[in-house]
């Protein structure tokens, strides 16, 4: 029997393209669904985390920043310094460590002077600073 | 009469079935004998690991709750209040752990003894899906307990996924249901643990046991060149099958001894803005990894630290993944000694980094 190549070929595509968008149109709601959605949580522009008073030189103490934990140090002569407490290195939370004098994580001993800057460990960049405002006896932190 | 109702029982069936055939296949099924028998069985105490983990975890279903704010309460509650549920929690734990050693010690046999060359490349390929699917068991299920130590574990675990140029964001936001590690986390792992992945380790383990019984134990190089007169073997069933079960039997009582003795802690809540508190460790499994990135630096050649880790930990499993196809030699039947040498050096790599890691 002789057959109609242009009449297969259509066939062909016509069929192939057929499955080709039933795939896609199973597929890419899936794929969609997968994407978790953008949380529309308010973005924070500053807080306030306690008072001048609560915290003694040479001591730290740990906040929310929106969805992300932060870090403020009040450093041997009294200075407030606030960073991201993330970690750079894999997203840990870092910590103070007073006998050392400097922000460290324990996932990897990555160790932060208090600065910021990233000085031992595997850590590549600085925390992410954070701008430390005193009004009165309250404290608050906001983005720089 | 009573056996007359046996055998017309078993005729009922027979006739619809055909067992003959089957009997005559477990017949003719002869387990090689010699000096390496022992490792062929670590595949079924493989197996049976496996199955005290479906067990336990579908029993674990029934009251654990996968939330954010209900994960850690309900498994409280399994350990405190459930009759038996200290019992099977600790079984699923530890019985886990024993898995992820069995396939790891089944893995390395069959390296050494070289069973993975033709024709069974397929087997050994699905085996190491398998190992890795048990790893990612075990990541996913570390995490449901929501506990402190989970928590950190889950973050470095997740980022490490995001390192990974061009896919790692998408991938980690993928496997975070977001940016962070939170309650969606959670849902997600739940899921992974309780339904993706059995269903792909179902498929992977039908195509293994299927191809081990279509092909037979694999022979050692040394033993098939022995004249068949020289060939020691034992009969499947039920010589084999028997010391198989016996092997299962002492698996079992070591997880019970093991889960009674040693019961699984619980530990602290996860609360996502707290430090991360010292001696923050993986399972002992992931321990090698975690390890070796605490000694690259932050930055080598153009290269973050992180980022050539996980390329160079990648490119090993892969390399590991395929070593039936580039092992050309024996394929050829010729001795290599490159594969032993790479196979101590794997192994003698991970102890001793396992080793470091527990004693920071």
């Amino acid at each position: 029997m002789e057959v109609d190549k242009n009449k297969r070929n259509f066939l062909k595509y016509v069929l192939g393209g057929s499955l080709t968008a039933l795939a896609a149109m199973i597929f890419y709601p899936i794929v969609e669904y997968l994407k978790p959605p953008k949380t529309k949580s308010a973005e924070v522009s500053s807080v306030k985390i306690g008072k001048v008073n609560e915290i003694p030189n040479d001591s730290s103490l740990m906040f929310r920043f929106g969805t992300k934990p932060g870090i403020l140090v009040r450093t041997q002569n009294g200075e407030f310094r606030a960073f991201e407490a993330t970690c750079t290195h894999l997203d840990c939370t870092v910590q103070f460590k007073q006998e050392m004098g400097v922000i460290w994580c324990a996932c990897h001993n990555g160790k932060f002077d208090l600065h910021g800057r990233n000085i031992s460990g595997p850590p590549p960049r600085p925390l992410t600073p954070y701008k430390v405002n005193i009004q009165g006896e309250d404290i608050f932190v906001s983005k720089i | 009469m009573k056996k007359n109702y046996w055998k017309r029982f078993y005729n009922w069936f027979d006739d619809r079935i055909q067992f003959e055939d089957i009997i005559q296949f477990a017949a003719k099924k002869y387990v090689p004998v010699h000096s390496h028998s022992i490792w062929y069985y670590f595949g079924g105490v493989t197996l049976f690991l496996f199955i005290i983990q479906v067990v336990t975890g579908i029993l674990l279903l029934l009251y654990y709750k996968g939330s954010e704010d209900l994960a850690f309460e309900s498994i409280q509650y399994i350990m405190t209040e459930v009759q038996f549920g200290w019992l099977i929690r600790s079984v699923h734990s530890w019985s886990a752990n024993l898995m992820v050693l069995a396939a790891f010690i089944h893995m390395f046999s069959v390296y050494f003894t070289r069973a993975y060359r033709k024709p069974r490349e397929i087997t050994w390929v699905t085996g190491m899906l398998m190992l890795f699917l048990a790893m990612g068991f075990g990541f996913s299920g570390y995490l449901l307990p929501w506990n402190e130590l989970a928590f950190f574990a889950t973050k470095v675990g997740t980022d490490i996924a995001g390192v990974i140029p061009v896919i790692g964001k998408p991938m980690l936001e993928f496997l975070r249901g977001g940016e962070d590690v939170t309650g969606a986390t959670l849902s997600r792992f739940f899921g992974f643990h309780v339904a993706v992945m059995p269903a792909i380790f179902t498929v992977l383990l039908g195509i293994h046991l299927i191809l081990v019984q279509r092909q037979g134990m694999s022979e050692p190089i040394e033993y098939e060149d022995k004249p068949e007169k020289e060939k020691k073997s034992m009969p499947f069933f039920p010589n084999f099958l028997l010391r198989d079960l016996l092997f299962w039997l002492i698996v079992l009582n070591i997880v019970a001894l093991l889960a009674v003795l040693f019961p699984w802690e619980l530990g602290v809540k996860a609360d996502p803005f707290a430090s991360a508190p010292a001696g923050i460790k993986p399972e002992w499994y992931f321990m090698f990894m975690f390890q070796t990135l605490k000694y690259i630096p932050a930055h080598v050649l153009f290269f973050d630290g992180e980022v050539l880790g996980i390329l160079l930990f990648s490119a090993a499993g892969l390399l590991w993944t395929l070593v039936p196809f580039w092992d050309r030699k024996t394929l050829r039947g010729e001795k290599t000694r490159f594969i032993n040498y790479l196979g101590i050096f794997a192994i003698v790599y991970i102890i001793l980094l396992t080793v470091l890691g527990y004693l920071e």
